[in-house]
């Protein structure tokens, strides 16, 4: 199973071992012949983001500009009204469906950092029967498509009265379900020194004061990580807020996108390209400061961005 | 750190220290199963449980409102005999990701082989590519392809501005509808991009020095190269994305309002299965879906473990 590992990283501080960037420019000459793989990249990079910086222009037009037929991003009337109309376009305002996501999302984090850290801590440094086979268990739960336990999962929460609440959404995550995050964290535990441990059980203490005042203070670069891709990916998850959460004040932002979709369907692109708009601008926001532990994240582990 | 040094501070010196009484190694081996014990209930109850019940459901008739009845295999066999949609579902499926998988993992290749050619502002480029794969799984995204590949979208615009005037519908016709869910996934090739480059960077400059003294060109030496030894990020990526891909949902519920439509053109399994089990209520039958996508997802998976023998290439000769 160590394949899970992308294969560039080599313990959890590859990323502190990245080869400092090597400036392969020798000659003026090799820089001119690099003119035109410098406008194809360019070229490409406009026409992947295209897309996104015309919705984010479109979201200031009046419809009949939108389809128009003009890929132009500079509206020739901004109509700001979109942004209104979209916030207050569904039975609920769009801060309960950002607040909602939030609660969510700061569940899940809260959730994922504490009781992936204490598994991961079991793994890593305590000994007990059957370690490596738990932890192969582990580490089999990480790919498992979600739809095995899809339906015995739904009619427990069904069985419980937790259905049309958060509780589907936030209670497995303080059950260590994410089981990615501990195999994350167990990596990063390995590459802190066991002489930090033993220090402090020569001075008498248990395991339970190793993790508090040890571990969990030393983790904080994956906890960060951890947090990050949480955030992101609870955020984004639209499958379970679908089949758990019917009722509007309980919606999240994917949710009310989904119902403006299909309210207000093909009758009011404006405000629906607003609200699109906005929605991205958390995960945004998040990228950019948050941008070299993102791609650290991914590129020692694949973390799915 | 200073909470470390602080509680060493607070302790007695050790030559003063009692022997520890026997009930705290008794504690001492329960330790593990406290720290592993939300794990462990989480393991049982939200994923072993579940598998098991599943799998029992997968033969059972189980609708949601009555207690399941025992059917054997009924399930299966009306899955390959009597069930087109779900045939469908499967093609769809397939294509997806037979075609989109390669297509982006070729992109993620080559964006990654010219970034890391030193371009000026490559912070700025991988920030750029990698974006579409932060926000493609996003219904907002979902609901912008739709607009972007509708009658009178965006690539209608641009293809009206190189002469081609069509008001073609991508996402409302049978045979392109599938085609726009692949550009997206392609779309995103981002994050497989940035495992490339922190794969090419761990390739050592002298390899490629020494091949160059020895009369090698580009072609030669990305063959020789470059490709032997990022196989192993290949498969890496390879293996996660198909993964991923076998799984994609929100694109094909937004483009097609739910249904998968038109024509069940992008009535993808996991959409399929949504249906059946949340909207049809025959639980029974999308568990029996469920396990045959676990199955299948495993398999492949396995599958592309023992062809990487043949084809991936470890320099540090460890496997």
């Amino acid at each position: 199973m160590s394949t899970l590992t992308a294969p560039t990283s080599r313990g959890p501080a590859a990323g502190d071992r990245r080869q400092p960037p090597t400036n392969r420019s020798r000659s003026g000459g090799q820089w001119m012949r690099r003119i035109p793989i410098q406008l194809l990249v360019a070229a490409g990079a406009l026409a992947m983001i295209y897309p996104v910086l015309w919705m984010a222009s479109s979201s200031l037009k009046p419809d009949s500009e939108i389809f128009s037929g003009s890929a132009n991003l500079l509206p020739e009337t901004f109509r700001w009204e979109n942004y209104a109309e979209g916030w207050n376009g569904l039975r609920e305002p769009f801060e309960t469906f950002y607040l909602n996501s939030f609660i969510i999302s700061a569940l899940a984090v809260a959730g994922n950092l504490l009781t992936c850290s204490m598994a991961a801590y079991a793994f890593a440094r305590l000994r007990f029967r059957m370690r490596a086979l738990w932890f192969a268990v582990m580490l089999g739960t990480i790919m498992l498509p979600y739809h095995a336990t899809l339906i015995p999962q739904y009619t427990l929460f069904y069985e419980l009265g937790w259905v049309n609440s958060f509780l589907p959404l936030t209670v497995p995550k303080f059950l260590a379900t994410d089981a990615f995050f501990i195999f994350l964290f167990v990596q990063f535990i390995r590459g802190i020194p066991k002489e930090l441990d033993q220090a402090a059980q020569i001075d008498g203490a248990g395991p339970l004061r190793i993790y508090t005042t040890i571990i969990f203070p030393l983790l904080r670069p994956a906890l960060v990580t951890g947090a990050i891709f949480t955030t992101i990916w609870t955020y984004n998850d639209f499958f379970s807020q679908l089949i758990y959460i019917s009722d509007t004040a309980l919606y999240t932002v994917p949710l009310a996108l989904r119902m403006f979709l299909d309210t207000t369907g093909e009758s009011a692109w404006g405000p629906m390209l607003a609200m699109s708009t906005l929605s991205l601008l958390p995960l945004v926001v998040m990228f950019v400061l948050f941008q070299r532990q993102i791609v650290e994240g991914i590129s020692t582990t694949g973390l799915k961005g | 750190m200073s909470s470390l040094t602080e509680e060493r501070r607070r302790m007695p010196a050790p030559a003063l220290r009692q022997p520890s009484p026997p009930h705290s190694h008794r504690r001492r081996a329960l330790a593990p199963y406290l720290f592993l014990s939300p794990w462990l209930i989480g393991l049982l109850v939200f994923v072993m449980g579940p598998m098991a019940a599943s799998l029992y459901l997968s033969m059972t008739d189980y609708n949601f409102l009555q207690d399941p009845n025992f059917i054997g295999v009924d399930n299966f066999v009306r899955m390959f005999t009597s069930d087109p949609r779900y045939l469908s579902s499967v093609v769809v499926t397939a294509t997806y990701v037979l075609v989109s998988v390669p297509l982006q993992l070729v992109f993620a290749l080559a964006l990654a082989m010219l970034l890391d050619r030193a371009i000026a502002g490559i912070a700025i480029y991988r920030a750029v590519f990698y974006l579409p794969s932060l926000i493609g799984t996003s219904v907002a995204v979902a609901v912008l392809w739709r607009t972007v590949f509708g009658s009178d979208g965006l690539v209608n615009a641009a293809l009206g501005a190189i002469g081609i005037d069509t008001t073609h519908s991508w996402v409302g016709n049978p045979d392109t509808a599938l085609m726009t869910i692949i550009a997206l996934n392609v779309w995103t090739f981002g994050s497989p991009m940035i495992i490339f480059l922190a794969g090419l960077r761990q390739i050592p400059r002298s390899y490629y020095e020494a091949a160059e003294v020895d009369g090698a060109g580009h072609v030669r030496r990305f063959l020789s190269i470059t490709i032997p030894l990022l196989t192993p990020i290949v498969f890496f990526n390879f293996i996660l994305q198909t993964i991923y891909a076998f799984q994609a949902f929100v694109p094909a519920y937004i483009v097609s309002n739910g249904q998968g439509g038109p024509a069940d053109s992008t009535l993808f399994y996991t959409l399929y299965l949504y249906q059946q089990g949340f909207a049809n209520f025959d639980m029974g039958y999308a568990s029996a879906m469920a396990w045959v996508l676990l199955v299948v997802i495993a398999a492949i998976t396995g599958i592309n473990f023992l062809l990487s023998r043949y084809w991936v290439f470890y320099a540090d000769g460890d496997r």
